[in-house]
């Protein structure tokens, strides 16, 4: 009994952690399945056996690919736009001390942890009075908006890890000032900035809330959902959504991979 | 020159990213609180004339929601500490080398697109789905049990969604401490339980504090959960901002509503934030 116990208690955290990351995993799970779902009418509920045919018919929703390319596109532009001024808040945050640091700091920390429904709509009551038309650019006004603060602290942590030293050699040696950024300071910040910009693409293609208050008569992927929750959801948003998940897993992978290679 | 040019350039790196942050962020709080205290309808067009009565009516009409979301919020929060702590706990000291696995398989969700997930739940949980269903031909639930539409979905939803942010900051708190300190509080005949409760409790709270921090502020300001796994008993005040903007377009009243949840989560953030000791929770936070 005592041996029983031992056993137990060693294992019990150990099991219970992988309960919950089962519990954690199950959603995706079903998504997952239902995806290769030989589903015969128009609710994709019960499984009737397997099948790959939505993999094939992935696009033949019309409004559905349209969604997802303006995902895509958003999430491209929130990344690019969003990284580059990001950037250059962590690099000047993580580099010098300069006077409103401190006010940039708080603003990026409201930004973070603000509410994101009170920032949809406080944006939207923005747009609403000086009667700026809703759609795809102002959805990639408020993504980056969102994201720069993630950005600039993914960048800011990097900064703060380097040896300032380097840049001084650098102009020591002669370099200017943009010859020095370019050969020396970015490339040793460059992990940052890809790591930042790649939080803003995911924080930018997963986004409903803010989106949904500004989005006018635009429609995202995430948008697209939530309007096809009453009628059903048909298999190819599993199946979009399991590509998705896929390319995530694989841009993760492949970062532990660098990593492990870098060590 | 040379040295004015060094001063300056901090303020160069700044100003684009701050000036989007001020026009698309800063500037739209003032405008929405200016809105909120017009009046007017969207096809005549909105003054401003100090109207309070927007908040009277949004705090008298919907107060219920207003509770509803803070206690829901809460409700979420305290779930998943007590469904987060152990898992943190565990992989902080028990996960050896395959820490940085067990967190990627705490954060998979992510992958997923929010809204997704949380129908995937809807799917789950359906009256006659893939648990319910089984359970209830064999007799094991009566014929009218549910799920969806309750309160436990809602809660359950929002707990799920946002426990990953939960864990998170637990983890790094654990994972901070000194095993020489869990060594000295065993030499100093502290047994397992009073090591717990004495050292790793203590050390971790500001990993707790910032977990509550990251999840409570978007489980009571959420409204996806409460649509999709909740039913007419169980809005919540997100839900009605969103009416209130996107369908009957009354600014002023959404306005004042989601200034009103501005402003009692701020005052929430503050005075927590202040009570515990800023320096940590934020510290944690910005992880």
């Amino acid at each position: 009994m005592s041996a029983l116990n031992r056993v137990f208690r060693g294992r019990g955290l150990q099991i219970y952690t992988w309960l919950v990351i089962a519990w954690l995993v199950v959603p995706i799970a079903v998504m997952i399945l239902f995806g290769f779902n030989d589903t015969k009418g128009r609710y994709n509920t019960t499984f009737q056996g397997f099948t790959l045919k939505w993999y094939g018919k992935l696009f033949e929703i019309g409004d559905l690919t349209e969604a997802l390319v303006n995902s895509l596109l958003i999430a491209v532009l929130t990344m690019l736009i969003a990284g580059v001024l990001g950037s250059l808040i962590g690099l000047a945050l993580g580099r010098y001390r300069f006077r409103g640091s401190g006010a940039m700091n708080i603003v990026m920390f409201a930004a973070i942890s603000c509410a994101e429904i009170v920032m949809g709509a406080s944006l939207l009551s923005l747009f609403v009075t000086l009667a700026v038309p809703l759609g795809f650019w102002t959805i990639v006004i408020s993504h980056v908006m969102f994201s720069i603060s993630f950005v600039a602290i993914t960048v800011r942590a990097r900064v703060m890890t380097l040896d300032a030293s380097l840049e001084e050699a650098a102009r020591d040696l002669g370099a200017g000032t943009w010859t020095t950024f370019r050969l020396v300071t970015l490339p040793m910040i460059f992990p940052g900035v890809l790591a930042g910009s790649m939080l803003a693409f995911a924080l930018s293609i997963d986004d409903f809330v803010i989106t949904n208050f500004n989005a006018g008569g635009t429609v995202t992927f995430p948008l697209w959902i939530w309007g096809s929750t009453r009628v059903g959801i048909p298999p190819q948003v599993n199946v979009m959504g399991t590509l998705i998940f896929a390319a995530g897993l694989l841009i993760a992978l492949g970062n532990v991979l660098i990593a492990r290679r870098r060590r | 020159m040379r040295k004015l040019r060094a001063a300056l350039t901090p303020y160069a790196l700044i100003f684009p990213g701050s000036v989007w942050l001020a026009i698309f962020f800063v500037v739209p709080t003032v405008v929405m609180l200016s809105l909120s205290l017009q009046s007017g309808n969207v096809s005549d067009g909105f003054v401003f004339t100090w109207n309070w009565q927007s908040y009277i009516d949004g705090l008298t009409n919907y107060h219920d929601q207003i509770v509803r979301s803070l206690v829901y919020g809460l409700a979420a929060t305290l779930i998943q500490i007590l469904i987060g702590f152990p898992v943190a706990y565990w992989i902080a000291f028990k996960g050896g080398r395959n820490k940085s696995f067990y967190l990627f398989l705490v954060l998979l969700p992510f992958l997923v697109s929010f809204v997704l997930r949380t129908i995937s739940w809807q799917f789950l949980l359906s009256d006659n789905g893939m648990l319910l269903g089984p359970l209830k031909n064999i007799g094991l639930l009566p014929e009218d049990f549910r799920i969806l539409a309750t309160p436990y979905a809602v809660i359950g939803g929002l707990a799920y969604n946002f426990l990953p942010f939960m864990i998170l900051p637990m983890y790094v708190a654990l994972e901070r401490i000194d095993p020489r300190v869990l060594e000295a509080a065993q030499d100093l005949y502290a047994g397992k339980v009073q090591t717990f409760v004495r050292v790793v409790l203590p050390l971790s709270l500001p990993g707790v504090f910032a977990g509550v921090l990251m999840t409570f502020v978007p489980a009571s300001s959420d409204y996806v959960n409460a649509s999709v796994l909740g039913g007419t008993k169980t809005t919540m005040i997100g839900n009605v901002i969103q009416n209130q903007y996107l369908v009957t377009q009354d600014y002023p009243t959404a306005a004042a509503l989601s200034f009103t949840l501005m402003a009692l989560l701020l005052v929430g953030i503050f005075s927590y934030a202040k009570a515990l000791g800023t320096e940590d929770v934020l510290e944690v936070a910005a992880r």
